[in-house]
Parts: C-alpha cells; structure tokens; sequence
C-alpha cells in the first residue's frame, strides 16, 4: 500500500529514467550536474519524500532521456546510493545503482585557490579517490591537491 | 625520455632518474659541450627565482643552446592581461623546450598541455620542483657513493617545505632511514609519512636536533619561518633549536654531509662553512649538471 502511495506523489512517466535516492540535500546539485536545468522535455522533481534507506530522500524523472552510464556516474560523488531506473512503455526495463567513476572532467571546481584551473579558462580534471573513512575525494590534475566532498563547488 | 615534459618527480621513472643522474655525472667530468648549439631554451620566470633560473641558463650557456625569456611576469606581456595558454603557445613558436616557474599550483601541468614543446618545470606555486629533487639525489649519491639503505635527516621546517616532501618521496625508493627534526608545529605531513608507511620503512621524529646527528649520513637543513607560525611565542622558542654550528658536528659520522636547498637566512652558522662535511655550495653547483642532463636528454641529443 505505502509502495503505491509513495509512486502517487510523482506521476508515473511513459518513457525515460527515474533517479531515485537521491539525499534530500542535494537534489538541486543533480539537476545541475546532468543539465536539467536546461533540457525541454518534462522533468519531475520531488523533494523531501520518507525513505527508509536515506531517512529523506529526493527522486527525479526525466521523459524520453536515457543517460550515458559516464554521464550518469558523475552524481555518484554527491549520492552515491542513487539508483537509475530506466522506463519504457510504464514498465521498468532496469535498474542500478551508480558507479563512482575512476575520474571526472569538467564540472568540479578545484577548491585550491592557488590551482591555475581556478584562473585561466579550461577544463578542470580530477582523479576520484576515497579516504580511510570511504568519503570521496578528488585529486587535481594539475595542482595535485585533494577536493573533498564538503569543499566541492559545481561549476 | 625525448619530448618528454618533466612536471612532477613522477613523470619520470626511477631507472629514469638513475639514468639523468649518470649522464649529470658525464657533464661534472665535462660541462662545457656545445652540443646544444642548434637549439633555443625558453626560460620564462613568471615570478623571479634567481638562483633556480641563473642555474637553468647557466646549464643551457655551458652547452651552446641560446637562451631567450623573461625573468619576472612584470617585464612580460602578462602584464598586459596575457593568458598563459596564449603565452605558451606563442613562446612555442620560438624554441626547442620551455623551462618555467609560474607562481600558480598546477600551472606547469596545464602549460605541458599546451605547448608542441617539451616543459621543465622549475617551480609551480607550493606543488612541485622536480629538478631540485633531483639534484638533491644527485648530491646525495656523489657523496655517499649510494643512494640506498641511507640514514637521511630533514631538518627545519617539514610540514610546508616542498623540497623536503618531494625528495622524502623520492628516497621511499631506496630503502632509506629517516630522521625527522623539526618543532611541534611543522612536523610531517601525514600524506607524505603514508609513503614511508606503504614501503615499510622505518622513520623518527625529533624535536631536539643533537639527538638526530650521529645517525645521520645526511643532513638536510632547511629553514624555519616565523610567519609560518600562529603563535609568534612558539616561534620565539624554537626558533634558536634548528641551527646548526660547527661544535654541533663533533659527534657526526665521517661520511656525513650537510645539504641545504638554499638560500640560508641564519639555520646554518658560517662557521659550517669551512667544515668539510658542508656540501650546500656544491649541491647548488651540481643543479647545473642535472639541468644539462634533463636539456639534453629531452632533447634527444644524449
């Protein structure tokens, strides 16, 4: 019954991809990070809905767009449960959950302020790592110096 | 190693650096070779480092090369707004390797993107400056006859010091013993202590710099600074206890020697000077041999 009531809160989509445990914190920083912001097509948001896993969480459904896995992996710094489902005619083709990728371009600031990436205009490149206590890091390319998950700014 | 930028000690490998090492040794024997005469060396200082950069040149000089740059980024066109792509990729136009100091982490890595030539990298903000590691290895060598199973002390500040990291590192090769002398406040970093941990090799920490010395086959001093300090109190109390006098040696093996990455304010009285187990001055001179071994083997011409 909760199972039905909790899909009732964003309406089902006929073709495309749910992303679903998303932290409740960073549900905007996702959209960000894959672009959303700029796609035509409908995208549904939820915020703030109960889970067990995560204790609040955020789901987003995308119509009629399937990610590349790379493209998708990128969330996986920022909500590493998350879970990709992807739809098509209403029934659920698959699922699975993100990858951390071994590296990342682009969309990561170098928090540095020293590091040439944050003064002449190009694409940043990390090397994603995990401390001892599992977390997250990111290894600058270019001034070699780590990015940790509190300190990330999406460009 | 032709066409090879050298950015971080890592690029190249550690049969690599044996390898520079030897031909550095052919160029003690012999440094004045023309056989750069053909070629033009770049050497752009966007912030000024003396020493690093009259090293560089007087290597290029000794072997024939023309040398063309600037020696600070005010008397360049990044005054003007330049960008440091443009001015790579310009200054590529105009010779055969670039050799550049830039006040920014990480700048030197971008710049060997850039280019068509080969980059030294002579300095990159607090990052790397893999060609004084190497003539840190190089000194080391010469004077121990090995760079294995040594007992190596860093002295002074070794929680900022690039220099000492990089080549704290770089010894993680060759089964070394280290010796670590330096006030509560400037200790080892952890992520440089992790790499004497992954080779399991032994290392020890002391605040008194006495206790250190009769262990030591090197001594490798550096300085302490005051503004590197919270608490200026602290500083007034440690800042007598990392210098080095002449009495101090008394008790040092006979195959000791003191190295220094220069310049020295006062952590080394100038009454070392004259001891025989001061090697400062030749370390810096053996920065011109390994700089001509690095031109011309990336070069292709040894």
């Amino acid at each position: 019954m909760s199972e039905v009531r909790k899909e009732l809160k964003v309406s089902a989509i006929e073709n495309g991809t749910v992303i679903d445990h998303i932290p409740a914190g960073v549900v905007s920083q996702v959209m960000r990070i894959l672009q959303l912001e700029k796609i035509e097509r409908p995208v549904l948001i939820a915020a703030n809905l109960n889970s067990k896993k995560l204790g609040k969480k955020g789901i987003i459904k995308v119509t009629d767009k399937f990610f590349e896995s790379n493209e998708i992996n990128k969330i996986a710094l920022i909500a590493p449960n998350a879970t990709l489902i992807v739809i098509k005619d209403y029934e659920v083709v698959y699922k699975k959950n993100v990858e951390l990728p071994k590296a990342i371009k682009q969309f990561v600031k170098c928090m540095n302020p020293n590091c040439i990436t944050n003064h002449e205009s190009f694409d940043t490149k990390f090397d994603v790592h995990l401390t001892d206590e599992k977390k997250v890091t990111l290894l600058c390319n270019y001034c070699e110096k780590f990015t940790g998950q509190g300190n990330m700014t999406f460009i | 190693m032709k066409n090879r930028s050298l950015v971080s000690i890592d690029d190249f490998s550690k049969e690599e650096w044996i390898k520079i090492l030897d031909i550095a040794e052919g160029f003690e024997k012999n440094p004045k070779q023309r056989i750069l005469e053909n070629y033009v060396v770049a050497t752009l200082f966007f912030e000024p480092s003396t020493r690093t950069r009259l090293s560089f040149e007087s290597a290029a000089s000794y072997l024939g090369a023309k040398v063309i740059g600037f020696t600070d980024a005010a008397s360049s066109s990044v005054k003007k707004g330049e960008s440091l792509n443009d001015t790579i990729l310009t200054v590529s136009n105009y010779c055969d390797i670039i050799v550049m100091r830039h006040p920014r982490e990480g700048s030197a890595r971008y710049a060997s993107e850039v280019a068509p030539v080969p980059v030294i990298n002579a300095g990159d903000g607090a990052n790397q400056h893999p060609t004084q590691t190497l003539l840190d290895l190089y000194s080391i060598r010469k004077t121990q006859g090995t760079l294995d199973n040594l007992d190596i002390t860093f002295v002074g500040d070794l929680k900022y010091g690039r220099t000492v990291h990089s080549l704290v590192i770089a010894l993680c090769n060759f089964n070394a013993t280290f010796h670590f002398v330096s006030p509560d406040e400037l200790k080892l970093p952890s992520y440089v202590k992790r790499h004497i941990k992954e080779k399991k090799l032994k290392y020890y920490q002391y605040t008194d710099l006495n206790e250190a010395i009769p262990k030591s086959d090197i001594l490798y001093m550096t300085r302490v600074q005051k503004e590197r300090f919270s608490d200026p109190i602290e500083y007034e109390k440690v800042k007598n206890a990392y210098i080095l006098n002449n009495a101090m040696l008394d008790n040092s093996k006979e195959n000791m020697k003191v190295l220094h990455p220069l310049p020295r304010v006062n952590e080394i009285n100038e009454d070392v000077d004259t001891n025989p187990k001061a090697y400062y001055f030749q370390q810096a001179q053996n920065g011109v041999y390994v700089r001509q071994a690095l031109l011309t083997s990336i070069l292709g011409v040894k």
